[in-house]
């Protein structure tokens, strides 16, 4: 480029050629507009270049890997137990549900199934982290569209649930407490008490996220009819968790392909929404999250006493084999694919993460919607950029 | 038909869900399928000819297996560079009191043939996992990667959220997807060369200095370890089995 | 005043002037202070400053200094002229509205005979200021934000004047000292305890009103040109330091202003019962008894900013021009039915 052409439209043209390539024709009548990477609506380093017509959007193509770490090629290079620290950094603010569902895998292969005890306070720690992770996002929805408050009302809640994990686990956001074949740690004494009581102050924030938000005529004329996904849409995409669920599918994994926790030993409730609105989207989690609570209630009060690990060889060699198991984390369906040949570590992990899925229908859902409306999509669909990127 | 029970219920030795399922998948896929593994109560995997991928594909949405799960691919491989704190390559680590600390463990054991699970002859081999919500059932369907072309059918207008799962197997692998309208990167920067998850691209930490870490668990002298554990045992059962 | 200190006309318009000058910077402060420090945090359970001065209340003195000492930086592409006269402009629309707020009975810098009137046409150039922001920062977040601002507060102007105009019908007068001593002297059924606050019989205007000026002090819900969580600033997102400062100062200035003509207009302004229209104790008292009006509805407005998430433009737009004038212009007709009936 020579010096002489206009630098006002080099500087232009300079500020649009990015990172990485574009898939929008820089027409000359739209505006292409990057949402992210340092956006407050982007819960993290995601980019989303809209191409804009005004204020409605005729294309947008998110570009993840600012966070990208590496964890597949990094666990090749781990043994199992090193694996879980890495492992528990993918979805951030459900904390201990990442691990669970490469233990699980793990213990598959190795053929042990941890006690009932282990399984049971697995089962308590995972709702728990489910309940942290979806209150964060029943605040930080409100905020997406405007509301401030009510977010600051979830981060208050939510620290009673990081107390409660920090005092069995030691860790509030990255416990790596699950071990191959049990647990860690037992429970401290009159944790169970405490929880209770946590329990029924999170169904208080439930209350107040519904009178606040649901129940707000604004949040309803944002969010009904806002980024619809029809049922096969959402299945062919591969959407899961509570995004799958408010398009109407009637589908949780805690229920429907057990991998041996303890949610079949009380009675809960699958809630589904028929929409597939950015509305439908926040009322399926806050329902879950009532939900959820009530199953830490009945967990806690029937924990089986007996060893909290089975007896697993100090250096765990996994024999040769693959295992694939996945679990209803709170952002979706998160799962393992382990392929062992019988190594002190794993021979390839495939991480599959939930976020990566829910975020890969964004080009198709947000064509025509104006620009407020890309956070109200976004928002619901309800990602963390460590789960994308892994 | 698994609606009731979970699938741990069938796991005795011939799960007969998954062994219905698979009889089901043969006869519609016919000579597509190259190999079988089912494990009982856990997964049921299929192999099946590259060209036939799309079909497959095709054949086994509409079976109602229409959740997409995810792809990928496994690279058969050995890394040449060792993964352990104290292989060769690495620099080690000085055993403590010179006494073989679990020697017989630092060998990194080869694979002995392209995948233990329904077999595979080619270093790629691509792994798809489908869902189904109505019958509550997941199957893997896996297929070699020819070792000429380096491709395969893509699969995005099967299933759309295919799209982002092909680019990323071709920016980890440089696995290609014929009819795939733009294999850019991912999650990498444009000017990144090589395909990272391939064994034979290095792991920069590894070849630039020695792993740093210690070794993370302790072993207990074999003599005392029983005791030591039948002690554990005993105070656990004296203070009431826990709460 | 001028029989007090026998002043000529020029002292008295630059003592005036000076004192006006001053309440302006000090007005923003109270309220900023008060309402987005402190009763947003404690809304949000926080506590909000607390270090800086017994309870945090020289925290805004601190901000204003942090503001004033920083670098004078601008985007390479910015329009340099526009770019820096935007937050001038709009300040100076929030300085000419307080030339004509009375706080006693000759307590006003300039007793305007066309007083509503003024008002409102001098409240308006903030638009103008506005897009010159947005348009000379030379980045889309601004422009995006700038556009959407002159679309809000062009269609919000006129419920905010037709709203007024309710009042104007009852009081028969545009004066807004007028006003108040319509206020003062009226009566509720033939009682006169009270006067007869506007806020009584023009209910509906005062609740466009309120709607009105949130909407024109581009407040949650109506915060679309400043979306913090999608234009991360809307259209001053290219300013900082003291033009920002500027840009703070004349959106809780406005607020303040806005909140005095709303207790003006509908609520008795500086006049309360018991003392007599013309009373000279008044112009001591009556800024205080101002004060306190304007607090309870400036605390309305800020309280409705925490708690409401906002529309999207489009919706914002379509209640203003499919509700709300229409609403205003019933109002009046109303107004002006029982004006003459009665």
């Amino acid at each position: 480029m020579t010096a002489t052409s206009d630098r006002e439209q080099m500087a232009y043209v300079a500020s649009q050629a990015a990172d990485a390539r574009v898939n929008v024709e820089l027409d000359t009548g739209d505006m292409t507009l990057n949402i992210g990477p340092q956006h407050p609506a982007t819960h993290g380093t995601l980019r989303i270049a809209c191409q804009l017509d005004g204020e409605q959007v005729i294309l947008a193509e998110p570009m993840m890997g600012y966070m990208h770490r590496g964890y597949e090629k990094l666990c090749e290079v781990r043994t199992y137990p090193q694996c879980t620290t890495l492992i528990n950094r993918i979805d951030w603010l459900g904390s201990f549900a990442n691990e669970v569902p490469f233990i699980l895998a793990a213990e598959q292969l190795m053929e042990v199934e941890a006690p009932p005890r282990a399984q049971w306070i697995r089962t308590i720690l995972f709702e728990l982290s489910r309940i942290a992770n979806l209150s964060l996002f029943l605040g930080d929805m409100g905020v997406q569209i405007g509301a401030l408050t009510p977010v600051f009302f979830a981060f208050r809640d939510r620290e009673r649930v990081l107390n409660q994990i920090e005092e069995v686990t030691g860790g509030r956001f990255h416990p790596n407490f699950d071990r191959i074949g049990g647990l860690k740690d037992d429970i401290p004494k009159g944790w169970v008490e405490e929880t209770h009581a946590v329990m029924t102050k999170m169904r208080t924030f439930c209350d107040e996220m519904e009178d606040l938000l649901v129940g707000n005529e604004i949040f309803q004329t944002r969010c009904r009819g806002v980024g619809v996904i029809p049922q096969d849409v959402a299945l062919s995409y591969g959407l899961s968790g509570a995004n799958l669920r408010a398009s109407g599918v009637d589908w949780d994994l805690r229920r429907d392909a057990n991998p041996g926790l303890a949610w079949d030993q009380v009675d809960w409730r699958v809630w589904t929404h028929p929409d597939g609105d950015s509305f439908a989207r926040y009322w399926v989690r806050l329902q879950e999250t009532r939900e959820a609570t009530h199953i830490v209630d009945k967990l806690l009060d029937g924990i089986p006493s007996g060893p909290i690990m089975a007896k697993v060889p100090r250096i765990i060699k996994i024999p040769a084999g693959e295992a694939y198991v996945s679990t209803e984390n709170p952002l979706g369906e998160m799962g393992y694919y382990i392929v062992s040949t019988g190594d002190l570590g794993p021979f390839r992990v495939k991480i599959r993460t939930p976020s990566f899925n829910n975020i890969s229908i964004v080009p198709w859902v947000m064509k025509g919607v104006y620009v407020p409306d890309v956070i109200t999509i976004l928002g619901s669909l309800y990602f963390i950029l460590g789960d994308i990127d892994r | 038909m698994a609606d009731e029970t979970p699938d741990d219920a069938a796991d005795t030795p011939g799960d007969e869900p998954r062994e219905a399922l698979l009889a089901e998948l043969s006869e519609l896929l016919g000579d597509a399928v190259v190999e079988t593994h089912l494990q009982p109560g856990q997964n049921l995997w299929l192999r099946v000819d590259p060209a036939r991928w799309q079909d497959t594909a095709r054949v086994l949405q509409r079976a109602s297996f229409d959740y997409f799960g995810f792809l990928s691919a496994v690279d058969w491989s050995v890394a040449p560079e060792g993964r352990y704190e104290d292989t060769e390559f690495d620099g080690g680590l000085e055993p403590e009191d010179g006494s073989a600390e679990g020697s017989d463990d630092t060998e990194p054991t080869e694979p002995e043939a392209p995948s233990s699970y329904a077999g595979g002859d080619t270093r790629f081999q691509l792994l798809l996992h489908l869902h189904s919500h109505t019958r509550h059932e997941a199957v893997i369907i896996k297929a070699d990667v020819p070792e000429d072309t380096g491709a395969v059918d893509t699969l995005r207008d099967i299933f759309p959220g295919a799209d982002w799962h092909e680019r990323e197997t071709h920016e980890m692998f440089g696995i290609s997807f014929n009819g795939h309208p733009q294999l850019t990167a991912i999650y990498l920067p444009t000017e990144f060369e090589g395909h990272p998850l391939r064994k034979d691209y290095p792991l920069l930490a590894r070849t630039v200095k020695p792993w740093p870490g210690v070794v993370d668990i302790e072993e207990i002298p074999e003599h005392l370890e029983a005791e030591l554990e039948a002690q554990v045992m005993a105070e656990f059962e004296a203070s009431g089995g826990g709460e | 005043m001028n029989e007090l200190l026998a002043l000529v006309y020029w002292q008295e318009t630059a003592i005036k002037l000076g004192i006006a000058l001053a309440v302006i910077p000090t007005t923003s402060l109270i309220l900023v202070y008060l309402f987005l420090f402190k009763m947003m945090a404690f809304m949000q359970s926080r506590l909000g400053p607390n270090d800086t001065g017994p309870y945090g209340s020289l925290q805004l003195i601190a901000e204003a200094i942090k503001f004033l000492q920083k670098e004078d930086i601008h985007p390479a592409q910015a329009d340099r002229r526009v770019f820096r006269l935007a937050p001038v402009v709009v300040l100076a629309s929030t300085f000419l509205l307080y030339v004509v707020l009375p706080a006693g009975p000759d307590a006003v810098v300039e007793n305007l005979d066309t007083g509503v009137f003024y008002a409102m046409a001098v409240s308006s150039l903030s638009v103008l200021g506005i897009l010159m922001a947005g348009w000379a920062s030379a980045n889309k977040y601004a422009l995006l934000g700038g556009l959407r601002a002159a679309g809000q507060l062009i269609a919000y102007e006129l419920p905010l004047i037709l709203a007024v105009m309710g009042v104007v019908i009852q009081a028969e007068t545009l004066n807004l000292q007028g006003i108040v001593v319509a206020q003062a002297t009226g009566e509720i059924f033939g009682w006169g305890g009270i006067g007869n606050p506007f806020i009584l019989t023009q209910f509906v205007g005062l609740l466009i009103f309120m709607i009105a000026a949130q909407a024109e002090l581009t407040q949650t819900p109506f915060d679309m040109p400043v979306a913090e969580t999608e234009l991360v600033g809307g259209f001053h997102i290219e300013y900082t330091g003291f033009r920002f400062l500027l840009f703070f100062m004349a959106e809780f200035g406005t607020a303040f202003a806005f909140s005095a003509l709303a207790s003006v207009l509908f609520l008795g302004g500086w006049w309360i019962p018991g003392f007599d229209v013309d009373d000279n104790i008044l112009n001591i008292l009556g800024p205080g008894v101002m004060l306190a009006k304007i607090l309870l509805v400036a605390f309305v407005i800020f309280w409705v900013r925490f708690t409401y998430p906002r529309l999207r433009e489009d919706q914002l737009q379509k209640f203003a021009w499919k509700f709300l004038i229409p609403l205003s212009l019933v109002n009046i007709v109303a107004t002006g039915v029982f004006k003459v009936a009665f």
